[in-house]
């Protein structure tokens, strides 16, 4: 890792903190505090925005750990966060409290996502990926013909999320409880991945039969990632169908996988800010597109219906253009410009 | 019994489009091991644009087909040009994403166009069935199923035979080789995309016959998957027989869920849950090219 100018390590110890210098820490600590403040100055819509970013950055992140860390490619990630939407559905509907449903929702998703990665030792690359395109479609049959265990084309309606007694049902207070698990997540993936874990993820991706060689045990890695990542995808899926409070077969189809793994792309592969950057970036810009149609709707009758029937294809262009002009991601920018800022006004 | 037999035949029906986009697929996975997400699109644009000349600008049904395939050549070559050639040497998932991004372009600009609304093709073959061993078959049925194999034969003698085939399989079995012996890789790269377009139009021409087309034909690229793993990614004849057999397979699972079982839509997953089974027995299919890695 390359720390500030004049910043000199003397332990691998120091080197391998996720903030290095007490500049980023202050910086890392006034940006959360920010984040704690900003609700009370916006408004609902804004909120709610800012509630599907954090879910998505949970799924994004786990979708990283997997593909972006790992190297394994998983078209079937959005059926992921669907079993642990309809797993901590049922888990509520039955009486657990909430943080356990959501734990329990991310387990059974871990198991599930654990039976689909058994494929992942005899298959590589494009193989693999096809594989998890198979679990994808399999998972949504069984979500849309599940009977009582999944409310079949009905879904399930699901009560906001209590802790303690105390609910969260308001958007400003779902905030909260969502940042929280934002954090959190994010924490974790980062502890994983300068863990022993992380590196025997890295060395799978970069080439298998060197890792195996040097002694990572192929199997149990990478059905740990399909484990661990899945675990995440589990929690945010539970913690979507809470927030929505309605949980139908169609929010988890194929169109879920891929924007997940255009937030990854988009962000940057194998990097935990990436993943923010990529779930802000892919939840904003329908946002962006329905403003941009509201404002040019006044000045010509009727292109809002157009613009907003080209979503889909502003999101397919907006991820060639990534893959063409900036195919490192905005992870790879952000390291450039925080490298530009770090010897300006001085290039030595 | 007899409901079973009718089951095959609509399968065969079916499996010979099917055959035909995996067919697309095989041919860019061969030349550019590029695996285009987008095959199914394709077909719906190629579709599309034959409904639009016959119907919209009424011009006869073989004309209009003709321009179809004139366009597609086209569209191929912008697809390859300025999509995909930057891409060369990426990794996987970037050229998958960067196709995904394509079929989601390709479909909007379609419903930005023609809506959503099922279109209905102007009749061209009589309605009227033919009888084959006692069953009754449309014979749109059966044109479908000659013009895909005609394509199958024209395709095996262009690969065997023609220079330009000959270069293809040499740029598909050693890219760096082939360039050496003086073959344009990138001319190669460019022509399967063409190719690739033109079945695949040929394709949603014969479903918008049968079927008529909407914006949804698209999913249709899905179920080339199964077809072209069973068959082996890179095999043009395993394209043939797994979109054939993936196709029979389905819809003879489909009648048997729904007469057996009373579940509906089983269509859907059937040919993924074989899928499954497939790249659990044998990965690279029945005559897929084995990847043996040395260090």
């Amino acid at each position: 890792m390359q720390g500030k100018c004049g910043l000199f390590f003397t332990s691998y110890r120091g080197e391998a903190q996720i903030f290095p210098s007490g500049f980023q820490k202050t910086m890392v600590g006034l940006f959360l505090a920010a984040l704690c403040l900003l609700p009370l100055t916006l408004g609902t819509h804004m909120i709610s925005i800012m509630n599907l970013i954090f879910i998505s950055v949970i799924g994004a992140v786990s979708l990283n750990l997997l593909t972006g860390v790992c190297g394994q490619i998983s078209l079937g990630h959005g059926a992921f966060i669907g079993v642990g939407a309809y797993a901590a559905g049922q888990c509520s509907l039955h009486g657990v409290p909430f943080p356990l449903a959501i734990l329990t929702g991310g387990l059974i998703t871990a198991m599930v996502g654990m039976v689909f990665g058994v494929p992942s030792l005899r298959l590589k690359g494009i193989y693999l990926a096809i594989a998890t395109l198979a679990a994808q479609l399999v998972l949504e049959y069984v979500f849309l013909h599940g009977g009582a265990l999944t409310g079949g084309s009905n879904g399930l309606l699901l009560e906001p999320p209590k802790i303690f007694g105390f609910s969260f049902d308001t958007e400003m207070r779902m905030y909260f409880l969502l940042f929280t698990f934002a954090a959190a997540s994010l924490i974790m993936v980062s502890n994983i991945m300068r863990s022993k874990y992380g590196r025997a993820f890295v060395s799978i991706r970069d080439f298998y039969l060197s890792a195996e060689i040097v002694g990572v045990n192929l199997f149990w890695y990478k059905l740990i990632a399909f484990g661990v990542s899945s675990f995440l995808a589990g929690v945010a899926g539970g913690l979507w169908g809470h927030y929505t409070g309605y949980i139908s077969a169609e929010q988890f189809n194929i169109g879920l996988s891929i924007s997940y793994l255009a937030m990854i792309i988009i962000g940057g592969l194998g990097s935990v800010i990436g993943s923010v950057f990529g779930a802000v970036f892919i939840v904003l810009l329908p946002e962006v597109l329905n403003m941009l149609a509201n404002v040019l709707n006044a000045f010509i009758p009727d292109i809002a219906q157009y613009i907003v029937a080209l979503r889909e294809g502003v999101f397919g262009l907006v991820l060639i253009l990534f893959l063409i002009f900036e195919p490192e991601g905005l992870a790879h920018r952000w390291r450039l410009v925080k490298a530009y800022w770090k010897l300006y006004p001085f290039a030595h | 019994m007899e409901y079973y037999l009718q089951l095959i035949v609509n399968g065969l029906v079916v499996g010979g489009i099917y055959s035909l986009v995996a067919l697309g697929f095989v041919i860019i996975y061969k030349a550019t091991k590029v695996v285009n997400f987008a095959q199914g699109e394709l077909v719906m644009v190629g579709a599309y644009i034959c409904f639009a000349l016959t119907v919209q600008l009424h011009i006869p049904f073989i004309w209009a087909f003709l321009i179809t395939l004139v366009f597609s050549v086209l569209l191929g070559l912008a697809i390859e040009r300025m999509i995909l050639r930057p891409l060369i040497g990426e990794e996987h998932i970037s050229v998958i994403m960067v196709t995904v991004g394509m079929s989601s372009v390709l479909k909007s600009l379609v419903q930005l166009f023609w809506g959503t609304q099922i279109k209905v093709y102007p009749q061209v073959l009589p309605s009227e069935p033919i009888m084959i061993a006692g069953l009754p078959v449309a014979p749109v049925y059966i044109a479908a199923f000659a013009l895909s194999a005609v394509l199958f034969a024209i395709f095996s003698v262009f690969f065997k035979y023609s220079r330009t085939g000959i270069a293809m399989r040499a740029t598909a079995f050693d890219q760096q080789a082939a360039q050496s012996m003086g073959i344009g890789i990138k001319n190669i790269f460019a022509m399967s995309w063409c190719i690739a377009c033109v079945v695949s139009a040929v394709g949603g021409v014969i479903l918008g016959n049968i079927n008529g087309i909407n914006s949804h034909i698209g999913h249709l690229g899905l179920k080339v998957f199964p077809a072209v793993i069973l068959g082996g990614l890179d095999s043009l004849l395993g394209a043939a027989l797994g979109g054939l057999i993936i196709g029979v397979l389905e819809n003879v699972c489909d009648g048997a869920a729904r007469q057996l079982l009373g579940l509906g839509g089983f269509r859907e997953v059937a040919a993924f849950i074989i899928l499954v089974v497939i790249l659990m027995i044998k990965p690279y299919g029945l005559f897929g090219t084995k990847e043996i890695e040395r260090v």
